[in-house]
């Protein structure tokens, strides 16, 4: 098993989501990770979806998202030639006592702190998953009460764009 | 043909007469102006545009939530709606058509209860790739979501069982939304598509603009194969001292038997039909070794395992067929043609993957074929012709005073008129008639092979017998099939659709008893249909008068000698319906078979009977 970062360019139509995450649950391929949104035309959204496969599995996972009426375009985004990140929200705990060391160790990783109570600090961070898991990790003996994580996005690096939208996208959209 | 018995409504013939007719004249635009877009209803939209289809049946029942459509229903001439009498009938008479005619099939339901009996019908389309459009009701827009009466999310319950499907959201898009349907049905890997309308949608009116810019920017299904492929494939052909041709669906959904004829007698290679092949290669050809897989023939089972070369025509290794997968075929190299690229290497690894129409590669291949001549097949056909001698198909008659199922479904095959079409539900029966009846022509053996559904025969049937109405249609069932859908014979004796059903009465779940007999010690539970006469209980149901109920002859043979005179009756009924009630004894078997999830060395040519492959180690 291995992971991957698929890139998925779908028509932006009602229930193309439910069909891409029932394609997985039905074939039996777990996705990791997941996360959609609209693209630089609003006729088309791009899903990037993590999943943790065998080599084979991954082909056939392709070729059965390829089959969707609704799906344009599938890359393969190799983690060395993208940039590839994820969105952390976490409250710790930080009375007047470790405030100072969970700020400092905040500092390390870049994170924002966007809230602030008497007994709490909540940070937003952004890098890819290594990155994201480390950072909890530091965190973890000041005491985490509460964390959201978004799915992976992820674009190639370079010049490049993986399709130009203007082919997928008909006049009367 | 006769006049049906009962013909409120124009006769078959009719609709067989008019497929062309000529639509009418309509003033033709200013030059240089497109001419105004008429305004229509929803519902009259939805028949408008299924008459620019050339849609000339409709199979369905109506209801609250479709009742608009059924409206402007009434006075279209070119489409003729079938009442069925469930919509699982519908669904499968969409499919029988389908098959039996190469256009698209269309099922039309209501709402909720309506929608969800088509959901059979629907996975058996999808498993076996046939092209059909159900079209459903659905509540008022506004009501989506709330519970409404005969609510059910249809197209999120069909999701993974259709090709496709579509809940429309305005009336402009209606004609849009059932061109592209067709198309994506019929294009491609065929396969069911579904169009969900609410009822709001089909009272409103919107501008009918035909024909609709289609916008299917994610669907462009590769047709041409690869150049470079196909004289790859060509090449190993060429090489290949135990090549075979392994032929499937696909083949028969392409048109590509000529194809195919011309290549197997090219390469000389013997060839083998799937259950959805049947008929796609003529079963009396001498290169023909019959049907692979778990009730396959003998020669045919033993030539994939001894292979060195298997060429896959629209065929997708199903588990059926391969039995014990790591065990299949171990010294094959596989050239894989497809037009799903999601077939190639999903079971097994190609050496040389094709995507695109069979038609279009096979003829490629017999262009890039530089024929080594067919002497290095001389001992490969020895031994196959050798295995063919000593292993045919046959079977046994068991002393029980009535006919075996195997001779009766023979007899069917010998007394038919040509060109019959035949439907089998699924079972004993279905694997009987693909082994006992020569199949000459694709398109002549429809059955339910993928999903393996039950009561698939007599709606399917039907669908085919209405697209055909020049041919005699034999549908061969089960007792226990037939119980499933036989209420779609009301319909045939109505509409005037003469179908004629063979029930092999062998008073159980034949296949499943079969099974108990060999694999759970003869602990028979729950198979007994009681369908036999015996001194505690009558026939229940009599099938007989069941056939009479529902407005068709019924008729009955139990002795050998009966079968071929009732067989001759049956056959000059061309007016109404016949059931012939075949009863049979319980325990006869489908041979060859290989036990499930054993390899296919396995094969049993019958019971405890393991073939002696005398020539192993040879080749």
């Amino acid at each position: 098993m291995s992971v991957h970062t698929l890139s998925v360019l779908v028509e932006n139509k009602p229930g193309v989501l439910a069909r891409v995450a029932a394609l997985f649950s039905r074939r039996g391929f777990n996705i990791d990770s997941l996360a959609v949104g609209e693209t630089e035309h609003p006729g088309v959204s791009r899903i990037t979806i993590v999943v943790d496969v065998e080599a084979g599995s991954l082909e056939q996972v392709t070729k059965q998202l390829n089959k969707l009426i609704h799906v344009l375009k599938i890359v393969e985004l190799e983690a060395g030639s993208s940039v590839q990140r994820e969105l952390l929200l976490v409250k710790v705990r930080a009375d007047a006592a470790t405030r100072g060391q969970v700020i400092a160790a905040a500092e390390l990783f870049k994170a924002r702190s966007v809230d602030v109570t008497p007994d709490t600090v909540t940070f937003e961070v952004t890098g890819n998953s290594d990155k994201i898991e480390a950072f909890l990790e530091v965190l973890e003996p000041f005491g985490i009460k509460e964390l959201v994580q978004s799915g992976t996005v992820a674009l190639g690096r370079g010049a490049k764009s993986m399709a130009s939208l203007s082919r997928y996208v008909s006049p009367n959209n | 043909m006769s006049t049906p018995v009962k013909a409120p409504k124009p006769g078959p013939q009719a609709v067989k007469a008019q497929p062309a007719r000529p639509k009418a004249p309509r003033p033709a635009p200013p030059l240089g102006a497109p001419a105004a877009a008429p305004v229509l209803t929803g519902a009259q939209a939805v028949v408008r545009a299924l008459e620019e289809l050339d849609v000339e049946a409709v199979f369905g029942i109506p209801g609250g939530a479709i009742l608009p459509a059924y409206d402007p229903l009434l006075d279209s001439e070119q489409v003729r709606h079938i009442l069925v009498r469930h919509e699982q009938g519908a669904g499968h008479a969409a499919q029988g058509y389908a098959l039996a005619t190469g256009k698209v099939g269309v099922c039309m339901a209501t709402s909720g209860p309506g929608a969800t009996n088509l959901v059979t019908p629907l996975a058996d389309a999808h498993m076996d790739s046939v092209p059909i459009v159900a079209i459903t009701g659905q509540v008022a827009s506004a009501a989506i979501g709330t519970d409404a009466f005969q609510e059910a999310d249809i197209c999120g319950i069909t999701m993974p069982i259709t090709k496709h499907s579509y809940l429309v959201t305005s009336v402009e898009e209606i004609p849009r939304v059932l061109a592209e349907a067709f198309y994506v049905a019929a294009s491609g890997r065929p396969g069911p598509v579904l169009v969900d309308i609410p009822k709001d949608i089909l009272s409103t009116t919107g501008s009918f603009v035909w024909p609709p810019k289609m916008d299917l920017p994610g669907y462009r299904p590769t047709t041409q194969p690869h150049g470079k492929q196909i004289r790859e494939a060509a090449a190993l052909i060429a090489e290949s001292k135990r090549p075979v041709l392994y032929v499937g669906g696909g083949v028969v959904k392409s048109g590509a038997h000529a194809e195919l004829l011309a290549l197997a007698e090219l390469t000389g290679a013997p060839v083998i039909t799937t259950l959805m092949a049947r008929g796609a290669f003529p079963d009396s050809h001498p290169q023909h070794l019959g049907m692979p897989g778990m009730h396959g023939t003998v020669p045919a089972v033993h030539a994939l395992q001894k292979s060195d070369l298997l060429v896959a025509l629209g065929a997708r290794f199903d588990d059926r067929v391969t039995g014990k997968l790591s065990s299949f075929a171990p010294d094959a190299k596989v050239v894989h043609v497809d037009i799903d690229p999601a077939e190639i290497g999903k079971n097994r690894e190609a050496d040389v993957p094709i995507v695109g129409d069979c038609k279009a590669a096979i003829a490629a291949m017999i262009e890039a074929y530089g024929d080594p001549g067919k002497e290095r097949l001389k001992v490969w056909w020895e031994t196959l012709d050798d295995l063919k001698a000593r292993y045919p198909l046959g079977y046994t008659d068991i002393d029980d005073g009535l006919p075996a199922p195997q001779y009766v479904i023979e007899r069917l095959g010998e007394l038919a008129p040509a060109d019959t079409i035949w439907t089998t539900g699924v079972g004993q029966h279905q694997m009987w008639a693909s082994q006992f009846i020569s199949y000459e022509k694709p398109g002549t053996f429809l059955n339910s092979g993928g999903l393996g559904t039950m009561g698939f025969a007599v709606p399917a049937a039907m669908g085919a017998k209405l697209g055909r109405m020049d041919r005699t249609v034999w549908a061969i069932d089960g007792d226990g099939c037939f119980q499933m859908t036989n209420q779609e014979l009301a319909t045939c004796s109505i509409e005037g659709i003469p179908i004629k059903v063979a029930v092999i009465n062998n008073g159980n779940l034949g296949m499943v008893r079969q099974w108990q007999t060999l694999f759970y010690e003869k602990r028979y539970s729950n198979t007994d249909l009681s369908t036999h006469h015996s001194e505690a209980s009558p026939r229940v149901p009599d099938f007989v008068k069941l056939a009479e109920a529902l407005g068709c002859v019924g008729l009955r043979a139990e002795r050998d000698e009966e079968v071929d005179a009732i067989i001759e009756q049956a056959n000059a009924i061309n007016d109404r319906p016949v059931v012939v009630d075949f009863t049979v004894g319980p325990d006869a078997m489908v041979w060859p078979m290989v036990p499930a999830g054993v390899s296919n060395d396995e094969i049993l040519y019958a019971r405890d009977v393991r073939p002696n492959f005398d020539d192993e180690g040879q080749i």
